[in-house]
């Protein structure tokens, strides 16, 4: 039989693809290796991915090819559009940075595409090869990526540090997934679930689901298997650390959206009680660990790590929600659980990506990632300190801002899930919330109450490209924050 | 659409205009900023007035100004805003104390200056406060009431006093965390009441379910949720600590801000959410919430006799007044809790004044320090007599505001709703009682401190400014209606008493 192409289905990841190769191209063609010609190039790109990601949309059927291994739904629609977007303010981040500083230029846009190819590719994902293939797409060129200050022995180090674990997890997924195979004879996620469902729970299934969620458990740095991430991030150049501590998270949360709620999480529920347990105590170990290492960091880029890791525990209370109310045979709550990650997925994506953003904008003038660098921002330039403090606060979960409506709707489904183990992790997640944001406060304290260090007190320059980033993040961050509407509703789609 | 519908929403909003304006303008053209944030404010409350002038008093039971339109619809949550008689003297107080402190900062902007941020932050303040009373929806009423927290931490942690960073991240994790478990309270609220009609965050609608399909164990948990979030806010004994920092440390207009409005949300928190939501937990917890009011009758009073600097003392006594308003509520009667929603508006009028006395007595001495200050009477009469004014109507003096929301609330221990001790709320009756002496007591031995005398040496020939017109123009309207609500008291509470009887019929008090 031969296989189907349905080339509008297709056409988001081939933009994408096409794009890529263009870029390398014109690394090398284009004279003086001009990597402003490049990154502008991969900025169109990427918009022009989105183009046919918004006509599939308006189509609104699903669309399954290579036999169900690859599928392109409204789920699959609202993460692409999500890398796609994440992707563009990642170059808008990236422009300055690159050609000021000494490195291999062009190369890095060609980097950069190909991980979202990764990630556009997950989106669509549901057969185990097929996320293998991605999740290596994903991650590889992110390993060359965190290792692009290549005279700097810290950015070697991140480099390094990330391979490492990169591989370790990746094997140790594979090794999960191979006795996934060998249980339930299909590589396929649906058919997975139909296996899991009829059997119960054995111990070699139990085993294997075990394996391949520490695998994945790496990819997002979830506690205990986080360390390499404040290394990587602080090592990596900053604009990698935005993608990495963004996109790349996000596709290890879309991998396990995948494989758990078209795998794992069965036809009716029934495999459930595999695998909650084990995510109730990722999420709330990521959590408590995470915001209690934070509030000790002194770099912020660092502190970032941290709270991304504390971030990503809440991401993980959801699942563990739905694990829990599928046990309890309540199917329609874990459709609303599984759409409150993808809705603290894309509300996280804005306002981390702002909060990197201003981050870059910043040390142009201080040449520093610490917190302490950001001492009378207010009064040298108050407009970076006030997105500064929207992005902060965000983060935290303080309304009006978007990042409420993220923790609102965790909170949501872990008191839906009930019973003593949902409303423990909401507690948790509640007290979390507090600690967590003693530190995001501490950048607002300097930024507001401290007086600025240096000499220089004129406003920092901020160059388009930043300008750009920043203006996109903060308006996603005010208006889902006033109108959470316009993401719920993706989230509700979604599932 | 009918000024009906959207009179509130302008009420609210407008500041957040005001506020964007303000930030719009360079930093620079500093009168422009000031004028804009008088005219927003004065905006704001001429909407105000309108609706007072609109409301329908016959019908002050009922939801007035409704407007419900759709906002989250994934979480059933909507954009509903209507006032009765409850939020009514409260949105008032708020639009009318933010336009007061307006005008008050003109030249009174303390260090760091700044008057654009000052403004603007306040203007923020302003939407939330006005939108937490005027919010029929549970989401929408968490949203206003965190709204206040970042300007307040801005606030106090920019503009404060030496110690203000402390006090400004201690006045905002207290307060984060009530509020978190107050988030999971409305969940449960949202997910375990039987509504007809499904599960819902209308306030309306959770009031008239009043509990139901909850188990009594059930409901008295979540009661713990709602209890934090609004009993940290009040502040109740013993999450009162954060208060006199915040006060000491906060500039004037910050802990006028914070009494006369922001501790109301917990107050009002309580009885228009907490005890028509679940009236069982209610009758099960208010002897206890009894107990911790009268507690922080006599440890405010008892706080205040030891103080030494004159604004924590007034910082004290807010938790000694809040008592008094939270034994109110406790007795779960429409005596009690009007008798508390009267000492709301009147504490924040008095205190709001006491403290913006504080602020012109250090703004003359540069100190607060009662055993330095000395001969206010000598050196700036006028002032001197509106703080012996002020300290008269805040011990409860009959005739003018303070009387009417602390004897009444004292008295209706005497009788609290059916169900409830009556032997231990008449000890409680007994205590409040002395706490009243010892009021006296401490505003007294303030005033005597400050006031009385004549001038300590070092200021001697101190150049003191005695009340000038901003002063004035900010100040008179709180000093008359403090004796106008304390000689005609019905004014007030001929506006609560349907609302509040609703409520407490429930009890069956």
């Amino acid at each position: 039989m031969n296989p189907v192409f349905d080339w509008h289905a297709l056409a988001p990841d081939v933009v994408l693809a096409a794009t890529v190769l263009l870029t390398l191209v014109a690394t090398f063609l284009l004279p003086d290796r001009d990597a402003t010609q490049v990154s502008r190039i991969a900025a169109i790109g990427v918009l022009a991915a989105l183009v046919p990601v918004v006509t599939l949309a308006n189509d609104g059927a699903d669309r399954a090819m290579f036999d169900g291994a690859y599928v392109v739904d409204n789920y699959a629609l609202a993460l692409k559009a999500f890398f796609l977007v994440a992707a563009y303010v990642t170059i808008l981040l990236s422009v300055d940075y690159i050609q000021e500083g000494d490195y291999y230029r062009g190369e890095f846009y060609f980097l950069l595409l190909t991980s979202v190819l990764g990630m556009s590719v997950m989106a669509s994902a549901r057969d185990l090869i097929t996320m293998f293939v991605a999740l290596e797409t994903i991650s590889i060129p992110t390993f060359v990526l965190a290792a692009y200050r290549k005279h700097d022995r810290v950015s070697n180090e991140a480099g390094v540090k990330y391979y490492v674990i990169g591989v370790l997890s990746s094997a140790l997924m594979l090794y999960g997934m191979s006795l996934i195979f060998g249980y339930a004879g299909s590589t396929r996620l649906a058919e997975i679930g139909a296996q899991v469902s009829a059997a119960g729970a054995p111990p070699l299934l139990a085993v294997a689901v075990f394996l391949s969620l520490v695998g994945f458990a790496f990819k997002v740095s979830a506690v205990p298997f986080h360390f390499w991430a404040p290394d990587t991030y602080e090592g990596a150049p900053t604009p990698v650390t935005a993608f990495l501590s963004v996109s790349s998270k996000a596709g290890g949360f879309v991998a396990l959206l995948n494989i758990v709620f078209f795998g794992f999480y069965g036809v009716d529920g029934a495999g459930t009680e595999l695998w909650w347990p084990v995510i109730w105590v990722l999420a709330a170990l990521s959590m408590t660990l995470g915001n209690l290492a934070a509030l000790r960091q002194t770099n912020v880029v660092r502190m970032l790590a941290y709270s991304s890791v504390a971030q990503g525990g809440f991401m993980l209370v959801p699942f563990a929600a739905a694990g829990i109310a599928g046990a309890a045979g309540d199917l329609g709550q874990a459709d609303t659980a599984f759409g409150a990650v993808v809705i603290y997925l894309l509300v996280y994506g804005a306002m981390n990506l702002g909060a990197f953003a201003v981050v870059i904008a910043a040390a142009r003038r201080t040449r520093s990632a610490e917190i302490s660098s950001f001492a009378g921002l207010f009064q040298t330039s108050p407009t970076l300190a006030v997105l500064m403090t929207v992005f902060m606060a965000s983060l935290a979960g303080i309304p009006p801002l978007a990042g409420w409506f993220a923790k609102f709707v965790m909170f949501q489904s872990a008191v839906e899930a009930g019973g003593a183990w949902g409303i423990t992790l909401a507690v948790v997640a509640g007290v979390n919330s507090v600690i967590a944001f003693f530190y995001y406060a501490g950048v607002m304290r300097q930024m507001w109450f401290k007086e600025p260090a240096g000499e220089d007190r004129s406003e920092i320059e901020v160059p388009y490209a930043l300008t750009g980033a920043l203006a996109i993040t903060a308006a996603v961050t005010l208006v889902v924050g006033v109108y959470p509407q316009l993401f719920a509703r993706v989230g509700e789609l979604a599932f | 659409m009918e000024w009906s519908e959207w009179a509130l929403s302008l009420a609210v909003f407008l500041p957040g205009v005001g506020a964007l304006i303000v930030m719009l303008i360079p930093r620079a053209e500093e009168q422009l900023i000031k004028t804009v944030a008088l005219v927003t404010t004065l905006a704001t409350f001429g909407v105000v007035v309108g609706i007072l002038a609109d409301f329908d008093y016959d019908r002050s039971g009922e939801l007035q100004f409704e407007l419900n339109n759709r906002w989250i619809d994934v979480i059933n949550s909507r954009y509903h805003v209507a006032i009765d008689g409850i939020s009514l003297p409260l949105l008032a107080l708020s639009a009318f104390v933010t336009l007061l402190c307006v005008i008050y900062s003109w030249n009174h902007f303390p260090e760091p200056h700044n008057p654009k941020a000052f403004l603007a932050l306040m203007l923020v303040l302003e939407v939330g406060m006005n939108g937490t009373f005027v919010a029929q929806d549970l989401i929408l009423f968490f949203i206003f009431f965190e709204v206040v927290l970042l300007p307040m931490f801005f606030m106090i942690g920019v503009w404060g006093g030496p110690n203000r960073e402390y006090a400004s991240i201690k006045f905002f994790l207290f307060t984060l965390f009530g509020s978190a478990m107050m988030l999971l309270g409305f969940l449960a609220l949202y997910f375990k009441v039987d509504v007809p009609g499904g599960n819902t965050f209308d306030m309306v609608a959770l009031s008239e379910a009043a509990g139901a399909g909850l188990t009594r164990g059930t409901a008295n948990l979540i009661f713990a949720g709602l209890f934090l979030g609004f009993a940290i806010k009040v502040p109740m004994f013993p999450f009162h600590t954060w208060l006199p920092d915040a006060h000491t440390e906060a500039p004037t207009v910050g802990s006028v801000l914070l009494a006369a409005i922001l501790l109301k949300l917990g107050t009002y928190g309580f009885v228009r959410i907490a005890l028509p939501m679940l009236p069982d937990a209610a009758e099960d917890w208010a002897p206890w919430i009894g107990l911790l009011a009268v507690i922080g009758i006599v440890y405010g009073a008892l706080g205040c006799l030891a103080q030494s600097d004159m604004k924590r003392l007034i910082a004290f006594s807010s938790v000694a007044h809040m008592g008094f308003v939270m034994l109110g509520i406790a007795t779960l009667t429409d005596f009690g809790i009007n008798a508390a929603i009267f000492g709301m508006v009147a504490h924040g009028l008095i205190t709001g004044m006491l403290f913006f006395l504080a602020g012109s007595v250090q703004h003359n001495f540069h100190t607060r320090e009662l055993s330095r200050l000395g001969g206010l009477l000598v050196q700036a009469p006028k002032m001197g007599w509106i703080l012996g004014f002020c300290a008269m109507a805040s011990l409860g003096l009959p005739g003018l505001a303070g009387f009417w929301g602390e004897f009444p609330a004292i008295l209706s221990a005497f009788s609290p709703a059916e169900g409830l001790p009556v032997e231990t709320f008449r000890t409680y009756m007994v205590v409040a009682a002395i706490g009243t002496v010892l009021a006296a007591g401490y505003l007294l031995w303030m005033l005597q401190k400050v006031a009385f005398g004549t001038p300590k040496p070092e200021f001697e020939h101190a150049h003191v400014h005695d009340v000038n017109a901003y002063e004035w123009t900010a100040w008179l309207p709180m000093l008359v209606l403090i004796l106008v609500l304390g000689i005609f008291p019905n004014l007030l509470f001929g506006v609560t008493d349907d609302a509040v009887t609703q409520i407490a019929n429930v009890f069956g008090g």
